[in-house]
């Protein structure tokens, strides 16, 4: 460690040009608008807040249920319940701020190019808000957002549309659901993406054996939690070793291990999910483990494993 | 968040269980509320309502409908289980009603229970009526005669009590309530909020996913537009559900 090193935080990590004073973020869809975990814990511990996906018009999103457990994971098919972005912006941004003073990573989804590039344009200038993470990828809702992230084609339109509009970073988060993910990576790097987020939840169902009927009112939805590491971790893997944006690592993470071992695969940077549905400390309890389990694979500052 | 430790667990139904937990219970706010309760080897927590608080005693009374109350109801003495407890709104108590009944539908009643201690120590006296498919079904009776209660029953095929729905051991109770306060299945909630020509608040069930107010797997229409059945209710007025 050099002389300069000595007063560096060892977690922190810098993600499309912006520093997170660690590289754990709250996936979205997984921690509402932020605020209302606040009373939970201090949510300045985060690196970032990747907040509820917001589309331009609000939606209630799909009947109920909407959620499905499965052996270390769960299915939902919320489909993107929002209040719309302007309400976003106007109500539920300025709540987080409050308790929140870190960088904000606002999720935009569409059924349009046009949709997204509104979507973004609104939110540009939006205080605090440092990242757009663009969902290409939600398998809930019938003709959108898995329509463009299994297209190249489609995921560079988008993409290219979004980047004329906005001066943030846009990091694509993309759908495991495809048949060759570099490609789709590839694609939306050649558009002007500034990072790739993987992955979104794998498409699945269940049914319930005593109606002979799938559990969720949607038939389908989107499965992820602790189940689905591996699919997300070699999906890292392959995004990194082909693009030369960053990468999210985003799927089952639920110990400061697998933050760790996401790393190790390429990710500069790691969302949570699932794991606050079931433990509303995760994310936290994440951070704060992250010394420890460093400490033990004798990593002195996490920017090593990259 | 906390570890609870059952130290009572026994059958009060042909399905039904009641357990007891000793635990933290200051952070309790209302009747109404509910817990999150993690299974061993199980995803999702299952929430229950409290059915009963003392200082350091948490009640709960499940039906045995899946694997994890399956789970629970083998559970012995001792027993830890992680509960994320005093979730949701609760009932809010109607400063201006003075005669209010309490409608109960089949594993529904057990939060009406601390709701009925909380109003007697109101100084009222609230009438309980309790609907159920059948007398087989019948739960809590007892307990809530226990606190010197009028109680009534409903049951569908007759066999005990009123036939029919709770309105209608009301009805031929000749009681006149000026608020009712109510849990039980969907389409009870939905026939009160909708047919019932008496103010009133309902907790509502839904399959939920995190119970705190992040995943959004439980949201209900209100003319107040969308809410978590978790974390906004699960109690809420009769008029402001839209009922689809």
């Amino acid at each position: 460690m050099g002389i300069n090193d000595i007063n560096a935080n060892p977690l922190e990590v810098e993600l499309c040009g912006v520093p997170l004073k660690n590289p754990v973020i709250p996936a979205s869809g997984c921690f509402a608008f932020g605020y209302v975990m606040a009373p939970y814990y201090d949510l300045n511990v985060l690196g970032s807040i990747s907040i509820k996906g917001t589309t331009l018009h609000p939606r209630f999103g799909n009947p109920l249920p909407r959620v499905a457990e499965c052996t270390e994971g769960l299915i939902n098919s919320v489909g993107l319940q929002n209040p719309g972005v302007d309400a976003v912006i106007a109500n539920e941004i300025p709540k987080l701020r409050e308790c929140f003073a870190g960088p904000i990573m606002a999720n935009i989804s569409g059924f349009s190019v046009d949709e997204y590039r509104e979507c973004c344009r609104r939110m540009e200038g939006t205080e605090q808000v440092a990242f757009i993470e663009l969902n290409v990828s939600c398998p809930n809702v019938h003709g959108g957002g898995m329509s463009f992230g299994t297209s190249t084609k489609h995921v560079a339109e988008v993409v290219k549309a979004v980047k004329e509009v906005t001066t943030l970073p846009v990091i694509v988060k993309l759908t495991p659901n495809v048949t060759d993910i570099v490609s789709i990576a590839r694609a939306a790097e050649d558009a002007g993406a500034d990072g790739i987020c993987v992955i979104n939840t794998l498409l699945g169902m269940r049914i319930d054996l005593k109606t002979r009927k799938p559990i969720v009112a949607n038939t389908m939805g989107g499965f992820s939690g602790r189940a689905v590491f591996p699919v997300a971790l070699r999906m890292v893997w392959q995004v990194s070793h082909a693009c030369s944006i960053p990468v999210v690592g985003c799927g089952g993470v639920a110990s400061a291990e697998d933050v760790l071992e996401m790393m190790m695969a390429g990710a500069t940077a790691v969302e949570v999910g699932t794991a606050n549905l079931i433990n509303p400390y995760a994310a936290k309890e994440i951070v704060e483990d992250l010394p420890r389990a460093m400490a033990k694979y004798n990593i002195k500052n996490l920017n090593e494993l990259r | 968040m906390a570890d609870y430790t059952v130290v009572e667990n026994v059958r009060i139904g042909a399905n039904t269980m009641l357990m007891r937990l000793s635990g933290p219970t200051d952070c309790f706010t209302a009747p109404g509320q509910f817990v999150n309760i993690s299974i061993p080897g199980l995803t999702l927590r299952r929430p229950i309502s409290v059915c009963d608080l003392q200082p350091g005693l948490l009640t709960i009374v499940y039906d045995i409908v899946g694997k994890g109350t399956e789970a629970m109801a083998h559970a012995e003495i001792g027993q830890k289980y992680n509960i994320l407890p005093a979730l949701g709104n609760g009932f809010t108590i109607n400063p201006d009603s003075v005669n209010p009944v309490l409608f109960g539908g089949g594993v529904g009643c057990p939060p009406l229970y601390l709701l009925a201690k909380s109003l007697m120590l109101k100084g009222l006296r609230p009438a309980v009526v309790l609907g159920f498919n059948d007398k087989n079904r019948i739960i809590m009776k007892e307990m809530f005669e226990a606190l010197g209660l009028p109680v009534y029953i409903a049951t569908m095929d007759g066999s005990e009590g009123v036939k029919g729905y709770v309105t209608d051991a009301v009805r031929e109770a000749g009681l006149e309530p000026d608020y009712f306060y109510a849990c039980g299945p969907a389409p009870m909630m939905r026939a009160l909020c909708q047919h019932y020509d008496v103010p009133g608040q309902v907790s509502l069930e839904a399959r939920m996913a995190c119970g705190f107010g992040i995943c959004a797997c439980c949201a209900i229409k209100t003319v107040n537009g969308p809410k978590g059945v978790c974390k906004n209710g699960p109690v809420f007025g009769k008029e402001e559900i839209i009922w689809e």
